[in-house]
This record gives structure tokens, C-alpha cells and sequence, in this order.
């Protein structure tokens, strides 16, 4: 190996050490502030690996009679406007894929583009007119502009790549358009599934500005909770700090594990909505 | 579930059964039911937003028809002009920083090396927390006498700063949590140009000697380009919008200093209930957003021809 080679590689290794380490200090610190004691958390020079864990940071957390409503709101919210995207979204894809109208995805290209907050002003006051304010129903039915996009968007790419003649086979055969999409179509965009159900998951999950204007006491949700536990307890970082790893803890492990899919879809659409 | 699968079914058949060719309509049973969650959670907020631009309604009083009144209040209220402001020097600098570090984070994950899949990984996670538990812990770091980072400041023998709680750095304090946030997104696009290179002419430059930053100024620089406008594109728009981070860091604090139109827009729908005024408000950001897509895809076309050019 010469001079030059190990050279490069040091320089790689630096390379690597750098771009890396802002997001793996991050986590590592936040995991830090989480397990720590006041006393811990207020020294200074700053204490990394304290003597004492204080696991009853996340105890507390965990044992308050609110975080379990909040958990149950946030998985009813984002479960129930991904299926409900998906449902909807999925046929959508197909059929704007197969009747190549490409224009239709102008209104996804809106929706991606549309300030999360112009849809709230207009849709606040619908709710308020059906009486559906106090309930989930609202988040759920808004969360639709950050799902239904991503679904229909990656979905048209999927069904697009997916080869026609196994279709036109089934049809010749007899099978009805509905037969065809559900046998022949879908199980071949399996992957595309896959993917446009991460994201819409991820980004229904971490929403935020619908649900500060739309939930009360009973129908927070865990990111809406969390900020309101920065305005009122400013002063305990320790179960702040948990609170915030376990809010993102699920989106982090799918990220670990689904790296792939996420990858490709947001590659694909790079879709981010609300 | 089995009468959903008959009535598209049905649906489907009769619109074939007809002599004609005519294909098209038969998908429209697929795209129906996204039709109708389109129309009623985007299209119908849209076109009520126009008509109540041009209404005085605030919540508990009857509206009243005011034409344009509310637009023409907007160059005449200093919050506005100001918050407009904000989020163009917030917005330039989300786009300008994550994009060259974004490509340099690029060039490094194209190379292979152990625990690439792993520490790519890693790198993302910025991007796919959720917004608000991020910034929760960056308001603990920036936090002026017990925060992380004054004493990393320290270590390197650099001043203490007040980073959010100081008018003149609670813009750039914020850039850098956007930064950090979605320098990943900029490195996944630019990536995926990279990887689509062809080789050969890396091969002949390294034959003539070509240093490592040459062959990336000459060939790599200008072949993802496209990639690059691609990826300022996407910054843009969501850096323009960028909500969470700021309202959960600051609520547009210290005073008004970080109040970008988005975080006024918030406040003026729904602190001051001023629904006629925000919707203009909404309407005008709007537009603006779609300005700035349009000025880089204008960009991006002069970029092309200079290229043929040269």
C-alpha cells in the first residue's frame, strides 16, 4: 500500500467522521439528557455518562395516566388515515398509471407544494360547522393531505414500471379490470406498497401543525403532547428529553430497518407533506 | 368488502361492454374514491381560502364582503414586509448550506467502505425523526449557560453565544438545525445522480493525471447538475414552509426576529382569529412559493443552454 493510498483513506475516514458525526452525537446526547438526573443535566462542565441512570425519567413518562391516550390517539390518527390513503390512493395509482394521465399528478404537485397551514384555515371551520371538533376525526381526515399525495405519487411510479402484458393476458382470458389490478396488478407492486405505506407512516406520525390547531386536552396527539411539555415543565430536562426519544423512537427503529424502502421512495417522489 | 370489489367490477364491465373501443373511462372506478378525498381535503380548502381572501371575517363576527381590501393591508403591515424577510434569508441559506454538504456527503457515500449500509443509515435518521422531539433537544443545546454547545464552543476557545434567545443569531441558529435536519435529503438526491455516472471518463482523466478535486470539478460537477437544481428545487419549498423547528424552537422569538410568514400566518388565523386577512395572507405565500419553483426551473433551463454553449 503507498503513502498516497493510506493518505486517501485517512482522508475518507475524516470524510466519513464528519458528515456522520453531527447525527450520531445528536442521538447519543439526546439518549444522554434522557437518562440523567437533574444534577447531571445542569452541571458544567457537562456530564455524558452520568454515575446514577435515571430510568425513572422514563418511568414517569410511561406511568402518566395521559401518555397512554396520547400513544392510542397518534396510532389511530396516522394507522387511520394510512390505511384510509391507502385504500383510496393505491387504485388511484393504478389507474392514473394506466391511463398515462400525467397531468392529474399536477394536483399532487399542489398538494407537495401548499403550505400545510392553508388547508387548515378552511377545513378548521368545516369541522367546527359539523361539530367534529373534540373528536379524532378531524386529524385523521386532514392527515389524508400528507398521506393520500405520497401513496398516489409513489404508486404511479410503481405500476408504471410494472410490465403490461401479464395484464393483457388476464383480460383476454376474461378477467375483469378489478380482477386484473387485484391479482395480476398488485402483487407485482408489492415493493411499491411497501414503501408508500413507510412514508405515509413516517410523515403522518411526525406531523405536527395539524394537530396543534385541531386536538384538544382529550385528542392529542404524541408530537403536539411532547411540545406542550416544553411550554409547562420548561424546567426538567431529564422526562423531557425521554418523552422526546420515545415520541421518535418507533419512526427511528423504522428507519433502521426499512432503510431501503425509504431510500428509494423518497428518492423516487421525494414527497414531504404538510 | 365484497361489494366494493362488485360495484368497481360492475362499473368496469359496463363501460367495456359498449361496441366502441373507448378505454379510458373504464380505470375511472379506480380513481374515484381519491378523487373525491382530493376534491374535498385539497381542492374545496383551496377554492374556499380564494373566497374568503376577499371577506372580513373574524370568528364570532358575520363576514363581509371587502373585495381586496385584505391584500392591500399586507405591503402596509411591517410584521408582514418584515416576515417576508425572514424567510427569504431563511430559505437562502436552507438551500445554499445542505446542498454543498449534502454533495459532499454524496461524493463520500459513493465511495465503498465498511459499515457504509449502517452509517447511511445513521445519517438519514436527522431527516425521519419527528420534527418536533428534535427540536425540543436542540432548545436544550442552545440553552445559553447549561447548553451542550456553548461548552463545545468553549473547547475550541470560541466565545459563548445566545444562539435563539439573540434577535441578530436566531436565524442562523435555526438554519443549522434545518441544515443538520435535511442535509440527508440533498445527499439521497444527489447520490442517485452520481451513482447513474458513466465511468469512462473518470478512467481518462485519471490516465492524464487528473487530481481527485479536478475529476470532481470537471466531470462530476457538471453531470449532476440536474440533480442539484433538482434537489434546491425540493429545499426550497419545504425550507420556505418550514414550520415545526421554528414554532417549536422559538415561536418566531426572540420578539418577532425569527417570525417567518408561515409562523405569522399561524398567528394571524389562529391567535388573532383574523381568518379573512390570513386566508390573503395564505394566498400570497402561495403564490410566492410557486414564484421561487418557477425562478429555479427558469435557472435550471439557462443552466442547460449555457452548457450547450460551453
Amino acid at each position: 500500500m503507498s503513502v498516497r493510498d493510506i493518505l486517501g483513506r485517512i482522508g475518507l475516514a475524516f470524510g466519513v467522521f464528519l458528515i456522520v458525526s453531527p447525527a450520531i452525537l445528536f442521538f447519543l446526547w439526546m439518549i444522554s439528557l434522557s437518562v440523567k438526573f437533574e444534577v447531571d443535566n445542569a452541571a458544567y462542565p457537562p456530564v455524558f455518562i452520568p454515575e446514577n441512570f435515571a430510568w425513572k425519567n422514563y418511568a414517569d413518562v410511561l406511568a402518566s395516566n395521559r401518555f397512554f391516550t396520547y400513544f392510542t390517539n397518534s396510532v389511530l390518527v396516522t394507522g387511520g388515515a394510512t390505511l384510509l390513503a391507502m385504500l383510496v390512493g393505491v387504485p388511484a395509482g393504478y389507474g392514473i398509471a394506466r391511463m398515462a394521465a400525467h397531468k392529474s399528478a399536477i394536483v399532487i404537485l399542489v398538494a407537495r407544494i401548499t403550505p400545510g397551514l392553508s388547508y387548515l384555515i378552511p377545513l378548521f371551520l368545516l369541522f367546527q360547522w359539523l361539530g367534529l371538533l373534540g373528536t379524532l376525526w378531524p386529524q385523521i381526515i386532514i392527515h389524508l393531505v400528507v398521506t393520500v399525495p405520497i401513496v398516489i405519487w409513489i404508486m404511479i411510479g410503481y405500476f408504471e414500471t410494472t410490465p403490461i402484458e401479464l395484464e393483457e393476458a388476464a383480460t383476454i382470458d376474461g378477467a375483469t379490470r378489478w380482477q386484473v389490478f387485484r391479482h395480476v396488478a398488485l402483487p407485482v407492486a408489492k415493493p411499491g406498497l411497501a414503501v408508500a405505506f413507510i412514508l405515509a407512516v413516517i410523515f403522518s406520525w411526525n406531523n405536527f401543525v395539524f394537530g396543534i390547531v385541531l386536538a384538544g386536552r382529550e385528542t392529542r396527539t404524541l408530537p403536539v403532547a411532547v411540545y406542550n411539555m416544553i411550554s409547562f415543565d420548561q424546567l426538567s430536562w431529564g422526562p423531557l428529553a425521554a418523552a422526546a426519544l420515545i415520541v421518535t423512537a418507533p419512526v427511528l427503529v423504522l428507519t433502521m430497518f426499512a432503510q431501503r424502502q425509504i431510500v428509494a421512495g423518497l428518492t423516487a417522489g421525494a414527497v414531504k407533506g404538510g | 368488502m365484497s361489494t366494493i370489489t362488485d360495484q368497481a367490477a360492475g362499473a368496469a364491465q359496463d363501460m367495456t361492454v359498449p361496441a366502441q373501443p373507448w378505454r379510458p373511462p373504464s380505470y375511472w372506478p379506480f380513481v374515484l374514491p381519491a378523487l373525491i378525498v382530493v376534491l374535498s381535503v385539497i381542492i374545496f380548502p383551496w377554492l374556499f381560502t380564494i373566497w374568503m381572501s376577499f371577506q372580513e371575517w373574524k370568528v364570532g363576527s358575520p363576514t363581509t364582503f371587502v373585495g381586496f381590501a385584505n391584500y392591500l393591508r399586507l405591503p402596509a403591515d411591517p410584521r408582514f414586509v418584515e416576515a417576508v424577510g425572514h424567510t427569504l434569508s431563511y430559505t437562502a441559506l436552507s438551500v445554499v448550506l445542505p446542498l454543498v454538504l449534502g454533495t459532499f456527503a454524496a461524493v463520500i457515500f459513493h465511495i465503498k467502505f465498511p459499515g457504509r449500509g449502517i452509517l447511511r443509515a445513521l445519517f438519514i435518521m436527522p431527516m425521519m425523526a419527528t420534527p418536533v422531539a428534535i427540536a425540543l433537544v436542540w432548545t436544550m443545546m442552545f440553552h445559553p449557560q447549561l447548553g451542550v454547545l456553548n461548552y463545545l464552543l468553549s473547547l475550541v476557545g470560541l466565545p459563548p453565544q445566545l444562539w435563539v434567545f439573540h434577535p441578530g443569531t436566531v436565524i442562523p441558529s435555526l438554519v443549522l438545525v434545518e441544515t443538520w435536519q435535511w442535509t440527508p435529503l440533498v445527499m439521497l438526491i444527489v447520490l442517485g445522480g452520481i451513482a447513474a455516472l458513466p465511468t469512462e471518463p473518470y478512467e481518462s482523466a485519471q490516465i492524464d493525471g487528473a487530481s481527485t478535486w479536478q475529476m470532481f470539478r470537471y466531470i462530476t460537477l457538471p453531470l449532476i447538475m440536474p440533480f442539484l437544481f433538482i434537489a434546491a428545487m425540493i429545499r426550497a419549498i419545504d425550507a420556505v414552509k418550514s414550520f415545526d423547528i421554528i414554532f417549536a424552537i422559538t415561536q418566531g422569538g426572540p420578539g418577532t426576529a425569527s417570525e417567518t410568514i408561515n409562523l405569522y400566518l399561524y398567528s394571524v388565523a389562529f391567535v388573532y382569529y383574523d381568518l379573512g386577512y390570513a386566508s390573503a395572507i395564505a394566498l400570497v405565500f402561495f403564490a410566492l412559493i410557486v414564484a421561487l419553483t418557477a425562478a429555479l426551473l427558469i435557472l435550471r433551463k439557462r443552466a442547460q443552454w449555457t452548457g450547450v454553449d460551453a
